[in-house]
């Protein structure tokens, strides 16, 4: 074992930089709250952990013409206390507010959450309904991709060596969107989503549902985009038979394992249960909006 | 001259001053804010880390470990295996206790421990345990206590033979014991009842979820004694346990308890501190080991898991007539389930003429339990409730009348053969059925309430404790039992009582081994009984010695002097002014009184819990939407602990009912060993839970009190159970009723309706 570096630039270049020289193990730490529990009980051993909250840019939530972008270093309570944020993606902080205690939120933030690559990640799947993009710096310059292409297996990213996202952009919201994100835990809190569903949508003057995003938590090894449930909501006013089609759609796409935190067949039904219901909020919301 | 044992002085008419008021206990500000001293935060010169490896497998003969490359590792001080450790035979009470702490033999579950490191620091330490080689022979496991008394189960102690089983003597087993209670005659009990329900129970292994992992530090002296300090509810009886296993005098053991954080039954038996002291031994350095909560949960105490058959017969008019049950414990890899408790308690409360409880205690490869709030009772108590829900039921009576028609009375003989002094259950269970909660309508379609009932002995024992004045007139408590419940506060009260003092005024600290005399360990609800009759007995010495110096002040017989208030004054009007406890200390030098007795008369609780609750159908999830425990305490001497211990109780059986267990793979290793996945209950899954404290005194006592800290745990699963079967119109026969399991079970009921 060797001795841990901890480097705390204060520079994306200089991030991106120690992290593609790392010989060993790199990890980045920003709020730490899955890294350093990784570290405590022996699941990784990273010999360089490079701190990004001394970033000023990643720290930032900036609107951009009706746009968001969120810096990776935000910490999820900052969010949370983002009155305009929270109006325009009330869904998005559904799914945030659940990531552990007022003081685990104080230091963890969707970046981390994201790219832990965790299939129960809480703000994930409202990350993936909302469309939003992940910027991503590295060796060769900056790109963007949409959030659903990072996490690609249980603990793995698409993320190249030297790689970090630095923000998240979301997209200008047209009238009549809303979004939610429910979960399912046997606890209240401080639990890990046995499923989640996260669902965006916006109606028309004539509240016919125009465009729908739905993801799925917890039931495959990623976050699930299902092009299916959200064609059960498009072009309908979101009634009954819809999202009872929705709710079928979304069992029909689970690829659940049996685990400790949740049987196959219970996460399947589940899953149907709970995306109807996070539509019915979305649609609740985008009424109001 | 009677004993306080003979004679408690109890009085029902005495005024009382501070004795049944919520004053805050004064160790409580230390705790919030961080400057109390728990097991991890004492630090000595020269202190080492220690750490445990532990075996992956289930079950594995354990053929050679070479701990040379740890030992060369600079920085590494002592390295320990079951080498370090005297040869006890296996099968005797020391014998198991030697081979839970360090496996010998053989691993005989995931997490036991094989070798132990000092070392410099924590990093040294952990790489060190990884050069440590241990040499395995994998055996087949076995997890589940039924499976592990079928024919051709793996075995895990060769010695073990079923003690109480006619005909399996001679071979090896996996059964512990068997043991039966019984009283009148089942069979013809069971032909006068109208109805007889016979159902099947399985509960799971929970674990007691206290929030502190256990530590120590030990320190093995120059002079060859052995300092520890740790966290435990027995101090003395660790210190005889270390003596025993390590092959020390007693006397050379001095154990000092640090501030509990948790415990309730989970620290009474011991686990790194004889690790500790060997490491200590070679290291000659203090050295401290913390465990992590992963150790925690797959090397410390869970609670016995069971599988209960019980039947009860009831005539129409409402009487019990009879009642049956067949249960099976397991205890982990070594014997300690406690048993025979559910078999003596599970029916006591009810005036049963005829009962017959069987139970067997079944090894296998887990931790070995711990006890845990009313050791082996809330589990078969599920079974009972549930089938006298259902008699109810059947038979179209009130769950509570049924009851309240067939409660124990003072007189009543128990199946184990106590006969019932004054008891409260009667009280109880009218206190519930008058309260608000219980006549409230319960409404919504998910919706369901639900009761249920339990009984503890309530405990006494071996206790001793000493009490000064000292030169400012303040009083110390020296106790001899753990604080783990608030105990301390209670104790100054008492004692500010019977002094007629203010509180503030009297202050206490828990004892070391070596301060006082042998005391039992703080369980079974013993500690505020039996410890308060000693500061009682202490102030009681106190005031007369105070009174002897006053009257030989005056000159006076001692008769003729009036003890009040913290001063003696002459009885008759006039004369010399009185003279306060300062005063009278001043005059003779110190006042210490001491008190050593085998405690006895503890007086019997019961307890009745309502809870109302809502079913997702759904999804399965439960919300507790009002919970409410009634319980005769005797007398509560600090309101606000008495409260805490009731909804401490409910709290934890609401976590056992719904979704704590331990998950084991078909390796055999535990898949959840951390409270993210171990899904005990957090403060936003319950509703404020009220408290109602009936008294009805137990004589025994000076102050009436009986005990409170096991009852309010024994009646929640059933109370749960019933609620979610008067909510989803199906009962659930096995806990956890997690989720999915009662999502299949509302699915069940639904088809077979349709």
């Amino acid at each position: 074992m060797g001795e841990l570096r901890y480097e705390a630039p204060d520079t994306i270049e200089a991030a991106v930089k120690l992290l593609a020289r790392a010989n060993g193990a790199a990890r980045v730490l920003a709020g730490g709250t899955d890294v350093i529990v990784q570290m405590e009980t022996d699941l990784i051993e990273p010999e360089l952990l490079v701190d990004i909250k001394k970033i000023p840019q990643l720290r930032e939530i900036t609107a951009e013409r009706g746009a968001y972008r969120v810096g990776a270093a935000v910490s999820c309570m900052e969010l949370i206390e983002h009155e305009g944020f929270c109006r325009a993606w009330p869904g998005v902080i559904d799914g945030v507010k659940l990531i552990g205690s007022i003081q685990v939120k104080g230091r963890a933030t969707m970046a981390g959450n994201l790219c832990n690559a965790s299939p129960a990640a809480d703000s994930v799947p409202a990350l993936i309904a909302a469309g939003a993009q992940v910027t991503i710096a590295g060796p060769n310059g900056v790109r963007q991709a949409p959030v659903e292409a990072i996490p690609v297996s249980p603990g793995k990213t698409s993320l190249a060596k030297g790689e970090i996202v630095t923000s998240f952009l979301f997209p200008a919201r047209p009238p009549r969107s809303g979004d939610a994100y429910l979960r399912f835990t046997p606890r209240t809190e401080m639990d890990i989503a046995v499923v989640g569903a996260g669902v965006n949508l916006t109606l028309d003057a004539g509240g016919t549902c125009t465009s729908a995003r739905v993801a799925l938590g917890a039931v495959a090894p990623t976050v699930l985009l299902v092009k299916e449930a959200a064609e059960a909501l498009i072009g309908t006013r979101v009634g009954e038979a819809a999202l009872d089609k929705l709710a079928k759609a979304a069992s029909a796409a689970c690829r659940p394992i049996d685990d400790k935190r949740g049987t196959k067949e219970y996460r399947i039904k589940v899953a149907g249960v709970l995306a109807g219901r996070a539509a019915r909020q979305a649609l609740e919301r985008a009424r109001q909006s | 001259m009677t004993n306080i044992l003979e004679e408690s002085g109890f009085d029902p008419n005495r005024k009382l001053r501070i004795v049944g008021t919520s004053p805050v206990k004064p160790d409580g500000r230390d705790k919030v804010t961080g400057r109390a001293k728990f097991g991890a935060d004492l630090a000595l010169p020269g202190m080492l880390v220690g750490k445990v490896l532990r075996s992956p497998h289930p079950h594995a003969i354990i053929k050679f470990i070479d701990t040379s490359r740890a030992q060369a590792l600079p920085g590494v001080m002592a390295v320990v295996t079951r080498d370090d450790f005297p040869e006890i035979p296996p099968g005797t009470g020391e014998g198991d206790l030697t081979r839970n702490v360090m496996a010998r033999e053989k691993a005989l579950y995931d997490g036991h421990a094989v070798a132990a490191v000092a070392a410099t620091s924590e990093s040294i330490a952990k790489q060190a345990l990884k050069l440590i080689r241990v040499d395995y022979e994998k055996l087949p496991h076995v997890i589940d206590a039924v499976e592990a008394m079928a024919p051709g189960a793996p075995i895990l102690h060769e010695h073990l033979r079923a003690e109480g089983i006619k005909g399996a003597e001679d071979k090896p087993t996996n059964v512990v014991e068997r043991q039966e209670f019984r009283m009148g005659d089942v069979e013809a009990g069971f032909r006068e009842a109208d109805v007889v329900i016979e159902r099947e129970f399985r509960t799971c292994p929970i674990h007691q979820g206290y929030i502190e992992p256990q530590a120590c530090v030990a320190n093995w002296t120059k002079a060859g004694r052995v300092e520890l300090w740790c966290c435990t509810q027995a101090h003395f009886g660790m210190r005889d346990n270390l003596a025993s296993i390590l092959d020390i005098p007693k006397e050379e053991i001095c154990i000092t308890g640090a501030e509990i954080g948790g415990a309730f039954g989970g620290k009474t038996i011991m686990y790194a501190e004889p690790l500790a002291i060997q490491l200590s031994r070679k290291a000659k350095r203090p050295v401290r080991i913390v465990l992590n909560r992963n150790e925690v949960f797959r090397a410390t105490g869970p609670v016995s898991g069971t599988h209960s058959r019980i039947k009860m017969g009831v005539t129409r008019s409402g009487r019990f007539t009879a009642a049956e049950a067949e249960m099976v414990y397991q205890c982990g890899a070594f014997t300690g389930s406690m048993y025979y408790n559910g078999a003596q308690t599970m029916f006591t409360r009810y005036d049963l003429k005829n009962a017959k409880a069987v139970a067997y205690e079944v090894v296998s490869n887990r931790p070995k339990v711990n006890a845990f709030r009313a050791p082996g009772v809330p589990p078969v108590v599920f079974g009972v409730e549930s089938v006298v829900d259902e008699l109810a039921k059947a038979i179209g009576m009130d769950p509570l009348e049924l009851r309240l028609k067939n409660a124990a009375t003072e007189g009543y003989t128990t199946i184990y053969g106590e006969t019932f002094g004054p008891i409260g259950f009667v009280e109880t269970l009218e206190a519930a059925m008058k309260h608000e909660h219980y006549r409230a309508p319960h409404s919504g379609p998910n919706c369901g309430r639900g009761v249920a009932a339990g009984f503890w002995w309530n405990r006494a024992g071996d206790t001793s404790g000493k009490l000064r004045i000292t030169a400012d007139g303040s009083v110390n408590l020296l106790l001899g039992t753990i604080d783990i419940g608030g105990s301390r506060v209670s104790m100054c009260m008492m004692a500010a009582e019977e002094l007629g003092i203010p509180l503030e005024r009297v202050s206490a600290v828990i004892a070391n081994t070596d301060q006082v005399s042998y005391n039992r360990l703080t369980a079974g609800s013993r500690v505020t009984f039996s410890s308060g009759i000693i500061v009682v007995d202490c102030a009681r010495q106190a005031i007369a010695e105070l009174r002897r110096r006053a009257a030989a002040a005056w000159n006076v017989s001692e008769q003729e002097v009036v003890y009040e208030d913290g001063t003696c004054r002459l009885a008759r009007a006039g004369g010399a002014a009185p003279l306060s406890m300062a005063e009278l200390v001043k005059r003779g030098g110190p006042i210490s009184c001491s008190s050593t007795l085998a405690v006895t008369g503890a007086g019997p609780g019961f307890g009745v819990h309502i809870v109302d609750l809502e079913v997702d159908r759904e999804t399965g999830g439960v919300k507790i939407l009002r919970y409410t425990v009634v319980e005769d305490a005797g007398k509560a001497i600090n309101r606000h602990q008495v409260e805490g211990q009731y909804q401490s109780g409910a709290a934890q059986g609401v976590g056992w009912a719904l979704n704590e267990e331990y998950i084991y793979g078909e390796d055999g290793r535990l898949q959840n060993p951390s409270f993210l996945d171990y899904r005990m209950p957090v403060a936003s899954d319950l509703p404020m839970i009220e408290a109602v404290i009936i008294e009805v005194p137990n004589p025994k006592h000076p102050y009436g009190l009986r005990g409170v800290g096991e009852v309010p745990v024994v009646p929640t699963l059933a109370a749960i159970a019933n609620a979610i079967t008067s909510a989803i119109g199906v009962r659930p026969y096995e806990l956890p009723m997690s989720p999915p399991r009662l999502l299949k079970l509302i699915e069940t009921a639904g088809t077979s309706k349709s």
